[in-house]
C-alpha cells in the first residue's frame, strides 16, 4: 500500500490547462467512484480548485498506481491529450505525498501563502469522498491529520495574520488610526476598482456612513445604492470633507484634486480629529504635501504596496516555522502507516502474546516449586496451546484480508485489540471531531472576504 | 511582614518591567501573559504590604513620603490592570509598569521617616491620597501621550515595525489621554483644597508659596488650560499628547518640591 498524489497546480500549469482539467463540484462524486474502479486503486480523493487539480490515492503498487492515475486524469477531460497534460503533472509517493497534502492544506503551496480558502476546499473534497465511500482507513487518517495540521499552523504561526492585498492593507492601517470603525464615515472620491474594494472591506468592518462622489453624478447615485451610502455632488465635495474620517480617492484625474490647504481646513473644522486619506490613483490625486499636515495621515498606492510586501515577507518567515511543524507531523503519520503493514503486525502480535504467556507462566510456576519437570512442561504446553488457539483466527484473518479493501481496517483493529502500540489513534471520535470542525469557521480571515468582495464587485 | 511583602513587590515589578520591555521589542505575543502574571503577583504583594502598613499605622500618624509614593505606584498598576482587562492592550504595561517600579524605587530610596506635613488632622491622609490620585491620572495621560506620539510618528513616516503593530489605535490613545485628565484634574483640585485647609491649620495660612504649593498651583493651572483647550478649541490628538508630556514634568517637579519642603520643615 502506497500513498500517492498526482496532479498539477498554479506552479506547474497555466490557467488554460487547469480550467480544462478542473472537475466541477457536481461531477466530483462520479469521478471519484470512477477512480476507485481502476484496478489497484484502493482509496481516492480528488481536490479540484481554481489553482490545482490533484488526485490523492492509496494504491497497491507504485508504478501501476501511477499509470492508473494518469489514465484517470486523461479520461477526466477528453479534450486534453495526455501529451498536453503530462508535462504539467507532478507526482509524489509515500512520505513526500503526505508532506505535499499537509503543505497544501496549510496553504504553504498556495498562490497567496496563508490564505485559508484551501482548507475549506479540502474539507469539501473530503466530505464528497466520505459520502461516496471512496476513502478508507489510510486516506481518512491522512486527510484528518492534514486538516488538524493546517489548523495548528494557523493558530501557532502568524501565517494568516497580516493583510496581503492593497485594499485590505488600507483597512489594516485605518484600524491603527481608529480603534472602532463603527461610527466612522468614509468618503469615496471616484470609483476606481481598488477604492471600491477597500470601501467594501471598510463596510464589512463596521463603517456605516458612506458618502460617494464621482464626476458623473449618475455614477455616484448608482454606487450609493449599491453601498447603501449617500451621493454628494462632485463640485463641492471638499466642503463635506471635514465630516469624513476616511477619504478614499481614486479617479482618473491627471492633477491633484485635494491639496494640503483643503486638508488643513478640513482638519481644523473637525477640531483636530485625525483624518485618514488613501490615494489609490495613478497619477496621484492628493497633493503629497498633505503628509505634513498635522493629524492627517496620507497613504498612496506605494505605501500600501510597501506594507503588503512587508506582510508577505512576514508570512514567508512564518511559513518556515510551518514547514518545521509539518515535518514533525509527517514523520508521525508515516510511522502510523508503517504499522499498518501485515508482517510487522503479526510479529508484534506474536511477541505480545508470548510476553503475556511467559509472565503468567513464571508467576504460576514460581508458586509451584514441587512440580516435576514433566509437569512443568505440561503446564507450559497448556499455556502455549491456549494462546495459540486464541490468536489463530486473528492471524489467519489478517493474512487473508490484507489484500482486501478493508485490510488496513483489520490491521488497525488488531493493533488496538491487542494494544500493539500505545499511540494508537482513535477512530470514530476523530470523525465526529472532523464534522464539527468542518461545520464551523469555514469562512474566516481576510482572503475569503477578499474573494467574496471581488465577486460582488464584479 | 510589610517590609517582606514590599521587597517581594519590588522584585516582581522589576521582573515584570524586564519582561514587558522584552515583549515590546519582540514580534511574538508569547511574553504578554507572563508579564501580566508577574505584574498581577506583584500587585497582590503590594496590596498586602499596604494593608499591613495601614493596620499598623494609627490614623493620626502622618503619612510618610514613602507611603505616598508606594500608594502612587500601587494605583498605577491598578489602573493598568483595569485598562488591560477592559481593552486587552498589553503594550500599556511596557510603559506603566516601569513607571510604577521607578516610583517604588524612589520611595525606597527616601528616608522612611520624612513626613509630608506636620500632623494636625486626619484630613492630611485625605490630602495626600487625593493629590496622589490626581498624579496617577496625569501619569496615565502622560503614558497615553507618549504612546500617541510614537504611533503618530511611525504612521507619518510609514515605518511599520514591531512597535507599530503593538501600539493601539491613535484615537484610543487620544481618548485615554482625555479620560485620564478628566479624572486627574478634579482629584488634584480636591487635593489642593484639602492641602490648603491643612496648611491653614498647621501654619495658619492657606497659601505660603513654598516649593510644593507653587508647583501644585502651576500644575493645576497648566492642566486647567489643557482641559479647557481640549473641550473648546480642539486641542486634541498631537497637541494634547505634547501638552500632557509637559504637564507630567510639572507633576514631577511638584513632587520634588514636596520632598524639598519636607526636608525644610524637618530641619
Amino acid at each position: 500500500m502506497h500513498v500517492i498524489v498526482l496532479g498539477l497546480s498554479h506552479k506547474t500549469a497555466p490557467i488554460e490547462i487547469r480550467e480544462k482539467l478542473a472537475v466541477p463540484e457536481s461531477r466530483l462524486g462520479e469521478a471519484l467512484v470512477r477512480l476507485c474502479t481502476y484496478e489497484g486503486v484502493r482509496e481516492g480523493l480528488l481536490l479540484s480548485t481554481c489553482n490545482r487539480v490533484e488526485v490523492y490515492s492509496v494504491v497497491d503498487d507504485i508504478d501501476v498506481g501511477h499509470e492508473r492515475l494518469l489514465e484517470f486524469l486523461a479520461d477526466t477531460n477528453l479534450s486534453l491529450s495526455s501529451e498536453e497534460l503530462t508535462p504539467h503533472l507532478y507526482w509524489y509517493v509515500g512520505e513526500r505525498a503526505i508532506a505535499h497534502l499537509f503543505r497544501v492544506a496549510a496553504s504553504l503551496d498556495s498562490m497567496v501563502i496563508g490564505e485559508s480558502q484551501i482548507l475549506g476546499q479540502l474539507k469539501d473534497a473530503f466530505e464528497v469522498a466520505l459520502a461516496h465511500k471512496t476513502t478508507g482507513v489510510i486516506m481518512n487518517k491522512i486527510v484528518k491529520k492534514a486538516i488538524s495540521v493546517a489548523k495548528r499552523v494557523r493558530t501557532e504561526t502568524k501565517i494568516a495574520e497580516a493583510a496581503v492585498s492593497v485594499s485590505y492593507a488600507a483597512v489594516e492601517l485605518a484600524k491603527k488610526i481608529f480603534s472602532n470603525l463603527n461610527e466612522k464615515t468614509v468618503m469615496l472620491v471616484g470609483a476606481g476598482e481598488m477604492a471600491k474594494l477597500a470601501a467594501r472591506h471598510l463596510i464589512a468592518q463596521g463603517v456605516r456612513q458612506v458618502r460617494i462622489t464621482t464626476r458623473t453624478p449618475q455614477h455616484a447615485i448608482d454606487l450609493a445604492e449599491r453601498f447603501g451610502g449617500t451621493p454628494i455632488p462632485f463640485d463641492h465635495f471638499k466642503e463635506d470633507m471635514a465630516a469624513a474620517d476616511i477619504i478614499l480617492v481614486s479617479t482618473g484625474a491627471s492633477h491633484y484634486l485635494i491639496d494640503a490647504e483643503d486638508v488643513q481646513r478640513a482638519v481644523a473644522k473637525r477640531g483636530n480629529r485625525p483624518m485618514f486619506l488613501i490615494d489609490i490613483s495613478v497619477p496621484r490625486n492628493i497633493e503629497p504635501a498633505v503628509r505634513h499636515v498635522d493629524n492627517a495621515f496620507l497613504f498612496d498606492i506605494d505605501d500600501l504596496q510597501h506594507r503588503v510586501q512587508q506582510n508577505r515577507e512576514e508570512r514567508l518567515r512564518e511559513a518556515e516555522k510551518a514547514e518545521r511543524m509539518i515535518g514533525e507531523e509527517v514523520a508521525g503519520t508515516v510511522e502510523w502507516i508503517r504499522s499498518l503493514e501485515v508482517t510487522p503486525t503479526i510479529v508484534a502480535l506474536r511477541n505480545r502474546v508470548d510476553e503475556i504467556k511467559q509472565a503468567e507462566l513464571e508467576r504460576v510456576l514460581g508458586r509451584l516449586p514441587h512440580l516435576s519437570p514433566q509437569d512443568r512442561e505440561l503446564i507450559e504446553g497448556l499455556a502455549s496451546a491456549i494462546v495459540n488457539k486464541l490468536i489463530h483466527r486473528t492471524m489467519v484473518t489478517l493474512k487473508a484480508e490484507v489484500n482486501s479493501a478493508n485490510g488496513p481496517a483489520f490491521i488497525e483493529a488488531a493493533r488496538r485489540f491487542f494494544s500493539l502500540d500505545q499511540s494508537s489513534p482513535s477512530g470514530t471520535t476523530e470523525e465526529e471531531r472532523l464534522r464539527s470542525l468542518s461545520s464551523k469557521s469555514r469562512l474566516s480571515g481576510h482572503e475569503e472576504a477578499e474573494s467574496v468582495v471581488r465577486k460582488q464587485v464584479r | 511582614m510589610a517590609s517582606v511583602c514590599f521587597m517581594l513587590t519590588m522584585v516582581l515589578y522589576f521582573a515584570a518591567t524586564v519582561s514587558f520591555l522584552v515583549y515590546l521589542l519582540r514580534r511574538s505575543e508569547a511574553l504578554s501573559n507572563v508579564s501580566l502574571g508577574i505584574t498581577a503577583a506583584g500587585f497582590l504583594f503590594h496590596t498586602l504590604a499596604l494593608a499591613a502598613k495601614m493596620a499598623v499605622a494609627s490614623s493620626s500618624s502622618p503619612p510618610s513620603f514613602f507611603e505616598a509614593l508606594s500608594f502612587f505606584s500601587w494605583m498605577i498598576i491598578l489602573v493598568f490592570l483595569a485598562v488591560e482587562i477592559r481593552h486587552r492592550i498589553h503594550v500599556l504595561g511596557s510603559f506603566m509598569v516601569p513607571l510604577a517600579l521607578m516610583s517604588l524605587v524612589s520611595a525606597a530610596a527616601l528616608p522612611q521617616t520624612v513626613p509630608t506635613l506636620q500632623p494636625v488632622f486626619k484630613t492630611l491622609w485625605v490630602h495626600v491620597a487625593l493629590s496622589m490620585l490626581g498624579a496617577v491620572g496625569f501619569t496615565v495621560g502622560f503614558v497615553a501621550g507618549v504612546m500617541y506620539l510614537i504611533q503618530e510618528r511611525l504612521l507619518k513616516s510609514k515605518r511599520f515595525n514591531v512597535l507599530y503593530t503593538k501600539l493601539p489605535a491613535l484615537d484610543f490613545l487620544d481618548r485615554l489621554n482625555q479620560q485620564s485628565i478628566v479624572w486627574g484634574f478634579p482629584l488634584l483640585t480636591l487635593g489642593i483644597v484639602t492641602g490648603a485647609i491643612s496648611a491653614e491649620f498647621s501654619r495658619g495660612s492657606y497659601l505660603t508659596w513654598n516649593a510644593e504649593q507653587t508647583g501644585a498651583m502651576v500644575t493645576w493651572l497648566f492642566y486647567f488650560v489643557v482641559l479647557v483647550g481640549r473641550l473648546t478649541v480642539g486641542w486634541r490628538a498631537r497637541r494634547a499628547a505634547y501638552l500632557t508630556v509637559v504637564g507630567f514634568a510639572c507633576v514631577i517637579l511638584t513632587l520634588v518640591g514636596v520632598v524639598l519642603k519636607s526636608y525644610g520643615d524637618v530641619s
